[in-house]
């Protein structure tokens, strides 16, 4: 037998703190609590400073990750912050939503054999930090003189802003909503990500320079022609999100008590409706809610109908735990908040009485058939198997679609066969001289992280296409 | 933040507001709305825009005060703002185009919100009638506006104080039964007017229009809560509307979803006329 060498067992990442999940599903407070320092060392210490790291290349806006954690290391939080910052406009809200598991975590080379290194929390503590210390402004870059439009505030305009106001340009974000932030203000819930750090982020960047127009419709206040002939910008980025919900057209679903997750989570996030009737925005919420669908957007629903009183939330699946595109850190705690979960299950009416509220939802169960194009199993039903599930309050999280405000008023624009804008990948570049595009508009519903990405692509493709220009 | 310039009060519960917007005047047509949010806790409304002055960059709105958001736009004074104006929402009315003979009918604070169409209709060379409806005289609003561009005025009370004693599909059904051709009716009102203005024409297959009030909370095709079925289709006020073929239009179901937020309006209601010592 050969020696073998003693090898220490796999570390586990150094835990964050979160609210007890009996406490936690009765409020609208972060659920996860961050590191403390001590936690954000002991994380750190592991790191192995990596010759030729992987993580980076995982990270859609290449956060030099092993030199944000050295920096941490050396106890220079703020120099870790502006480190990230160099490339990530938005790091406390990245800390919080990216999918790292599937990103950074998922190619850092101590994770082979032990949980990768926490990068997320750890950027979440320095972004954490760095905004509770009066984190300082990056050195101002003189202004070129060209301006640039953005459309929406989301997490790819937000990106693509930062990065060309670094440039030296003179930036301009067009949002339709009164707060910034698209999706991370109207989607993502308070116990997720506090909408004051959305705010602070972009408080952050109107600091570097960057100005936003709310109540600024594009395609209806302004178009994107109006926006490049009239005002005179010299590029324009639309980043508008595919924000158009969709239904499952069956019978029913225009109950009063059926919603769309982007109404019931618009009227609770940006409208601040749990706050009612201090705020004037209402919702309704049943005493047994059913949620549809299996993403992000569902456990989001699910665990704020519970917080808003709902006694028992079912999530209600076609295919299996398997196949739950949802975030595995997002299933968990919806199941430890007490959702249920009804898998292999699918609506086919909702019930309702004669005042228009839902009374129950018929469903057929399924099971798991052959791969699709996806991928996946394909869900098929279950003959002679409908049943109907009690509950008075629906909401289709199935997706959304591109929303067609901005492609029906711009002739021109190139389009695929769903509506979504056609742009290049690494450059944004549209069908039309000086228009880019990127994000869920381009790719359909994806990532905050993804959004980013191409953000930031854009940034760089609209930079080297005005630099061409001028030469 | 959007300036007061000039406020009147129409009739007790009807309250008329010129808004600084000049983003939104610069391409507001008739038919388009705008949303309304009054301060940083209100909620957003739709209101559609019942004047535009393109100039001055003004924009008027006209809204009875029905609950909590209303009447707290209806307190505010000239030279107080409101927090946001979006718009102009919704596609236009089309109204700039000969039909021949149109009718437009307004009830109750409906009337201000068909002016601005009505307004068009005559002036592309359409003859006007215009019937403008509510429950009693002192509710009757946008006379001498109307009367000023129509062909033809009707005006009618529920009880007979003014004008013709009955409802608009009361004249309506005459002009129709009298062998009046009419080409096209447009009607803004209550749900119930609407949906019995296009059971009056439906006989006689006149082309009806219905410019629908649902709820709404972003008003760009987002949320879906503005949602009705129309010709068996869902569609979205919003972005599809606000204007229906009124014969299509699932009536019964709009008013349930009209009606979603009842308690929460009462609730809402009940705690500002406790601090505003009931309304005004």
């Amino acid at each position: 037998m050969s020696e073998k060498k003693q090898r220490k067992p796999p570390t586990k990442k150094v835990p964050m703190r979160e609210q007890e999940p009996v406490k936690r599903r009765k409020n609208f407070n972060e659920v996860a609590l961050g590191y403390s320092e001590k936690e954000a060392l002991a994380e750190a210490e592991k790191c192995m400073q990596c010759r030729n790291p992987k993580c980076v290349s995982g990270c859609p806006v290449e956060v030099p990750i092993r030199e944000f954690i050295e920096l941490i290391r050396e106890r220079d939080y703020m120099a870790a912050a502006a480190k990230i910052k160099e490339t990530n406009s938005l790091p406390a809200i990245c800390g919080r939503v990216c999918p790292q598991e599937t990103q950074c975590e998922h190619t850092c080379i101590y994770g082979t054999r032990n949980e990768p290194i926490a990068i997320g929390r750890l950027e979440r503590f320095v972004a954490d930090y760095a905004r509770e210390h009066e984190e300082p402004l990056p050195p101002v870059t003189p202004k070129n003189g060209k301006r640039v439009a953005i459309v929406g505030s989301g997490p790819a305009g937000l990106t693509c802003a930062g990065d060309l106001v670094k440039m030296g340009y003179d930036v301009t974000i067009l949002e339709a909503f009164h707060k910034p932030g698209g999706v991370l203000m109207y989607g993502i819930p308070e116990f997720r990500l506090p909408k004051a750090i959305v705010e602070a982020e972009v408080e952050f960047l109107r600091k570097m320079g960057v100005t936003i127009s709310y109540d600024y419709v594009i395609g209806k206040t302004r178009t994107i022609h109006q926006l490049m002939k009239e005002d005179r910008y010299d590029a324009v980025f639309i980043g508008t999100g595919a924000g158009a919900p969709v239904f499952m057209k069956i019978p029913g679903e225009n109950l009063v008590t059926v919603f769309s997750a982007n109404e019931f989570l618009t009227r609770v996030n940006l409208m601040k409706a749990y706050k009612f009737p201090e705020y004037d925005t209402p919702v309704r919420i049943g005493d047994r809610v059913a949620v549809v669908g299996g993403g992000n957007v569902a456990m989001d629903a699910a665990r704020t109908a519970l917080r808003l009183g709902a006694s028992e939330v079912h999530i209600v699946y076609r295919r299996s735990k398997d196949e739950m595109p949802a975030r595995h850190e997002e299933l968990v705690h919806a199941e430890e908040e007490g959702i249920r979960f009804d898998y292999l299950v699918n609506p086919v009416e909702v019930l309702g009485d004669d005042k228009g509220k839902a009374v129950g939802m018929a469903c057929i169960r399924m099971e798991l058939g052959e791969p699709d194009e996806s991928g996946r199993k394909r869900p098929v039903p279950v003959p002679d198997s409908r049943f109907v599930m009690d509950v008075d309050m629906v909401v289709m999280a199935i997706g959304t679609a591109s929303n067609p405000i901005v492609p029906t008023s711009t002739p021109g624009l190139e389009l695929t066969k769903w509506g979504y804008i056609v742009a290049d990948e690494q450059t944004g570049i549209t069908s039309i001289p000086g228009v880019f595009a990127g994000g869920d508009i381009v790719t359909g519903s994806a990532t905050v992280i993804s959004a980013m990405g191409a953000g930031k692509r854009a940034a760089r493709g609209i930079h080297e296409y005005l630099s061409a220009k001028a030469a | 933040m959007y300036e007061i310039k000039a406020k009147r009060v129409l009739n007790p519960s009807t309250k008329m507001l010129v808004l600084t917007a000049p983003d939104v005047t610069r391409v507001c047509r008739p038919g388009q709305f705008v949303m309304v949010r009054a301060n940083e806790t209100g909620e957003r409304i739709p209101l559609t825009i019942a004047d535009c002055d393109r100039k001055k960059g003004e924009i008027t709105i006209v809204f009875q005060e029905v609950g909590k958001s209303t009447k707290l736009l209806g307190s505010l004074e000239v030279g107080q703002s409101v927090q946001d104006v979006v718009g102009p929402l919704g596609k236009p009315t089309e109204a700039e185009k000969k039909y021949g003979t149109v009718v437009v009918i307004g009830g109750g604070c409906g009337t201000a919100i068909c002016y601005p169409v009505a307004k068009a209709f005559k002036e592309a060379g359409n003859y006007l009638i215009t019937i403008n409806g509510a429950r009693t005289a002192d509710l009757l609003i946008f006379r001498k506006e109307m009367e000023a561009i129509s062909d033809e005025m009707y005006e009618t009370t529920d009880d007979g104080t003014c004008g013709v004693h009955g409802f608009v599909t009361t004249v309506l059904g005459d002009l129709i039964q009298k062998g009046k051709k009419i080409d096209l009716v447009f009607a803004v009102g209550p749900v119930p007017m609407m949906k019995f203005v296009s059971k009056t024409t439906e006989p006689k297959k006149i082309p009806t229009v219905v410019s629908l009030n649902s709820l709404m909370v972003d008003a760009t095709g987002m949320c879906g809560a503005c949602r009705v079925t129309v010709g068996g289709q869902m569609r979205f006020t919003c972005v599809d509307g606000p204007d229906f073929d009124g014969h299509q239009v699932d009536y019964n179901e709009l008013m349930g979803r009209l009606n979603a937020y009842r308690d929460q309006e009462v609730i809402s209601d009940t705690r500002w006329s406790k601090e505003h010592g009931g309304s005004k």
